[in-house]
């Protein structure tokens, strides 16, 4: 077992997030033929770091990338005599995310000890959830095609991390760490019916989690790991094939790529007249292959019972009563409302929900509008302007110079004729840079739209009665090229104030036709 | 036997010794030197100790002498030499559990309970012998050495914390603490003629407790008299953040139990705990409870019927905590590593070597218990009799306020008489139901057998009830207690 390769650094989890990968599109090709006869089954088991300070049964501090061996403690080294002590900030972010996915909460779960020998295991067993998990029967809604698909949840319990291996040449190095970190395992049902479901699934988590600020769910640093038990059967058949379980899915690049060449390799086997074999498969990244680490009959049996060390985790009605206080809108909600209040499409919906913060920024921005209608304009906005503001100077959306009330104020500007959409886009792009507010720009620059009837009918009077011949040539010569000349007229004597709509419509007015 | 001299400091009681100190009658250093040179002359037969710590222990008593002599306020033990069972985990002093696999072992801190001992001004004069990993009933498993019951040299002074039993026994600390997980502590105190208690579960943190099986191991005291015990188990008790089954419960002045009053006190006789056992100590048991009687305690007979599955339920539940506890001794970090060409292998090696025999047959037996598809016939079974058990006691505790029964079926027997495992099992046959059901338990000495063996006798109270323990104890010791006669069988102690 050698730990796969670091990331290359400089992959935030944005980048991580990208979709598609160029050497899958043979593997996803040959698929497609052969999943028209048969149907895979996947199940995902996902393990979250929870963004706790110190460590889930001891003081331990939790930091990526410290000195290794550096954030000890007795208990984290296994020391003889030391003693688990839960650390009760990991439950009331396990519970959000069992909330969120409308799982049951068992008012008692327990810890049990799981055991198998390891180096990088101090006490020889980590301290998990067995058959008294805290979260059961959930479910998570996500966000595939244009809408929402519902994916059981089997269970969502609270373990214990365990150190990190690294062998280099003849000796392996321990590094614990990551021992102790508190970890969410979330189990899917072994329902997910197509690799782009089972990445669909990951990336909503992954938002979730995030959503929820329960972690950070990056992935290049462990934070968030993907483990899929697949297997396939041919179409219309009940029963379940045999199934692999394919470790070390650990980047949203691979997972697709994964999952997919083991239905393919599973496929290949059984066309050819072969049986699967139940076994664990190491996913290699590198080489976009998976190879056979241990067998079924090699597997552990990891003696479970329930750790005398510690009392069962009680849930009360204060923790639940703060924690359904503090519940965000969750994202696949949001999808919904968004498109439903603002007619948008799933596709600019997905977008906006796609970080908490943007959606919180959407949000804002319509409810400083006078009126539900300008979401639609507001989405444009975020959407083209705002994100691309955003992505062009390196800015993440907490720290937008340009607040949400300010976008809504922008919009209400355009909305009412104030100003056109291209003095909007040149006030944004101001506004951004500055942090200024729309209102304020425009009323320095002196350069809001002519919109009042009164001035423009007097101005357009006024170039009338001064361009005699040509009026007469449009009105009753029927030239309709003239037209532009005095919208031209109207502009020059407005220094492009005017508003084009109301202008062109006075014109009309005043010359007849 | 002959009565011991009162002179002599080594038997000083715990209070005394301090009370000496504290009123400059004596040095801390006087005291600890007496003491060394005590174990020096003494322990090379006795075998109680396993490590000497004559340095440690000197510089602690200056540090107090100089203290005193600047009048800064000591604690209440300042100055006591206090003997730890090698299962307590001492900072900067070797630790071994008695076990060759943690041969070398120098703990980077202190158990809850030393730290509480230190603060409380006492002195670590060392560490003694026990069972490895504390499973035993003999002391035999020691992988370093055996110890001698002081009262006769061909016999064994209990186990698993013998150590302890025969250093307070013979005068080589004013008092230790032991652990008892089935008997531990009651069981050798009851051989060496001396004061042993296992508290309720959780009223003593396990935080620095090698631990053997954990939701059975409580750490007490093993005294000399029952006074020390109150004294020691004061200074212990308490709750712990460290230790997730820790009681957070107020601490009684146990010292102020000792009224001698047990008028109207409700003793209970349970039949189980009567049916086999030698004849003395069926006589000694009657004397004490006619003792009792004779000061106004009241006799209640009772039945539990559960009690025969005290000892199949603790060898399945002891064994799967044990095999589970003990994973963690794989010679990768501490301790002892026999090299070998893979990691499997080290494993192997490493755990065959450094394990003793019975410590191997616990986790055979545990690893089955725990057997995938196996849980619900042994150790789930087996938790559902533990509910059983202590149903019994809650009965039981309806009609009277405590329990006495013997703490042995027998005195203190030879070495190598029990080869078979489980006659040495049944050895802690009247003590296991206390663990499973976490009561608090204490074995007051009541009588010498004719061959000159001690005699225990045990009381079982209700959780958090020390009080009534104590009270009753120290009841029984000044009616049909030892007095001062001291063990004799060795180094010819007077």
């Amino acid at each position: 077992m050698t730990e796969g390769k670091r990331p290359s650094a400089g992959e935030g989890p944005r980048d991580s997030l990208a979709r598609g990968n160029p050497s899958g599109v043979s593997v996803s090709r040959e698929i497609a033929a052969m999943l028209e006869v048969w149907e895979p089954v996947i199940g995902l088991e996902v393990h979250v770091q929870l963004a706790t300070r110190s460590k889930i049964f001891s003081p331990s501090a939790i930091e990526f990338g410290a000195p290794p061996n550096s954030l000890t403690d007795p208990l984290v080294l296994g020391l003889p005599g030391t003693l688990p002590v839960f650390n009760q900030a990991a439950l009331a972010l396990a519970l959000k995310l069992g909330i969120a996915t409308s799982s049951q909460i068992r008012a008692k779960s327990r810890f049990a000890r799981k055991h198998y020998f390891y180096p990088d295991l101090p006490k020889g067993y980590q301290i998990s959830q067995f058959d008294e998990p805290l979260c059961e029967n959930g479910h998570l809604d996500v966000i595939i095609g244009g809408g929402l698909k519902r994916v059981k949840l089997q269970r969502i319990h609270l373990e214990e991390d365990a150190g990190k291996t690294t062998h280099v040449g003849v000796s392996s190095h321990v590094d614990l760490n990551r021992a102790g970190v508190p970890l969410v395992e979330v189990v899917t049902a072994p329902e997910i019916g197509s690799v782009e479901e089972a990445g669909e699934f990951l990336r909503s988590l992954h938002r979730l989690v995030r959503w929820l600020e329960i972690s950070e769910g990056d992935m290049e640093k462990g934070q968030l790991r993907c483990d899929a038990n697949v297997s396939v059967r041919l179409r219309g058949e009940d029963r379940l094939g045999t199934r692999t379980e394919l470790k070390n899915i650990n980047s949203f690049r691979f997972v697709e790529n994964a999952i997919a060449s083991e239905i393919a390799r599973q496929i290949r086997i059984l066309e050819a007249g072969g049986r699967i074999t139940r076994e664990t498969r190491l996913w290699d990244a590198e080489r976009g292959q998976s190879q056979s680490m241990r067998s079924k009959e090699e597997a552990n049996d990891y003696r479970y019972f329930p750790d005398p060390d510690l009392p069962p985790l009680v849930v009360d009605g204060a923790i639940m009563g703060s924690i359904l206080q503090s519940l965000p809108e969750l994202p696949s909600v949001r999808f919904d409302r968004y498109q439903r209040a603002f007619g948008i499409s799933p596709t600019e919906a997905r977008t906006l929900v796609s970080e908490r913060a943007l959606a919180d920024f959407f949000d804002a921005a319509v409810a400083a509008h006078p009126n539900e209608t300008g979401g639609k304009m507001i989405a444009n906005w975020v959407l083209s302007e705002l994100l691309g503001a955003l992505r062009a100077s390196g800015t993440p959306i907490a720290r937008s110079p340009m607040q949400p009330a300010m976008l809504s104020e922008l919009v209400k500007l355009i909305e009412s004729g104030t100003i056109s959409g291209k003095l909007g886009k040149e006030i944004f792009e101001e506004s951004f840079r500055t942090g200024e507010a729309p209102a304020a720009i425009l009323e320095r620059s002196g350069r809001s739209q002519i919109s009042d009837t009164a001035t423009l009918w007097e101005i357009i009077n006024r170039i009338v009665a001064a361009n005699p011949k040509q009026a007469e040539a449009y009105t009753v010569g029927g030239k309709d090229g003239l037209f532009g000349f005095f919208v031209g007229q109207v502009m020059k004597e407005t220094q492009g104030r005017a508003n084009p709509v109301i202008t062109s419509d006075l014109l009309h007015k005043r010359l007849g036709r | 036997m002959s009565p011991a001299s009162p002179a002599s400091t080594e038997f000083w009681s715990v209070a005394d010794t301090a009370r000496r100190i504290a009123a400059g009658e004596i040095t801390a250093t006087q005291i600890i030197e007496a003491m060394l040179a005590r174990i020096q002359k003494i322990d090379g037969e006795l075998g109680a100790f396993l490590a000497v710590d004559g340095d440690g222990a000197r510089a602690v008593a200056a540090e107090l002498d100089s203290q005193r002599a600047a009048n800064v306020p000591q604690g209440p033990l300042a100055g006591v030499p206090i003997a730890l069972k090698d299962v307590l985990v001492t900072r900067g002093l070797a630790t071994t559990a008695a076990s060759k696999i943690l041969r070398g072992w120098i703990p980077p801190y202190d158990a809850h309970v030393v730290e509480k001992l230190r603060a409380a001004g006492a002195i670590v004069i060392g560490k003694v012998n026990c069972d490895e990993f504390a499973m035993g009933s003999s002391t035999e498993n020691s992988a370093y050495q055996p110890t001698r019951n002081p009262w006769d040299p061909s016999r064994v002074p209990g186990g698993s914390s013998g150590g302890s039993s025969a250093a307070v026994a013979a005068g080589l600390c004013a008092a230790s603490l032991g652990t008892d997980t089935g008997g531990s502590i009651r069981q050798p105190a009851a051989f060496c003629g001396v004061v042993g208690m296992k508290p309720t579960y959780g009223r003593v943190s396990r935080w620095g407790v090698v631990a053997f099986a954990s939701s059975l191991d409580q750490v007490g005291p093993l005294t000399r008299s029952v006074a020390d015990a109150a004294l020691v188990l004061e200074t212990i008790a308490g709750f712990d953040p460290r230790d997730s089954t820790s009681l957070d419960a107020p601490v009684p002045r146990f010292t102020g139990a000792l009224t001698g009053d047990v008028r109207g006190l409700r003793i209970g006789l349970p039949q189980e705990y009567f049916e086999a056992m030698d004849d003395e100590i069926r006589a000694a048991l009657v004397r004490t409870a006619s003792a009792l009687v004779e000061r106004g305690a009241e006799l209640v007979d009772l039945s539990m019927p559960h009690t025969k599955l005290a000892l199949p339920a603790y060898y399945l539940v002891a064994p799967a905590e044990a095999s589970s506890n003990l994973a963690r001794f794989d010679g990768v970090r501490y301790g002892q590593r026999v090299e070998a060409p893979d990691l499997l292998d080290m494993y192997g090696k490493t755990r065959d070597a450094g394990f003793g025999p019975e410590v191997k047959r616990r986790i055979m037996l545990g690893t089955y218990a725990l057997r995938s598809g196996y849980y619900d016939a042994y150790y789930k079974k087996a938790q559902q009799v533990r509910t059983l058990i202590k149903r019994d006691f809650d009965r039981a505790f309806q009609y009277c306020d405590v329990l006495l029964t013997p703490t042995t079926p027998t005195p203190a027997f030879p070495f190598g008489a029990k080869a078979n495992p489980v006659d040495m099992y049944l050895a802690d046959v009247f003590t296991l139901s206390c663990n499973l059901a976490g009561l608090p338990g204490i074995s007051v000495p009541c009588g010498l057998t004719a061959g000159g063996l001690p005699i225990g006798a045990q009381l079982l109270g209700r959780p958090l009830d020390e009080v009534t323990l104590l009270r009753a104890g120290a009841v029984i010791e000044a009616a049909v207690g030892l007095g001062d006669r001291r063990p004799a069988g060795i180094g010819g102690i007077t």
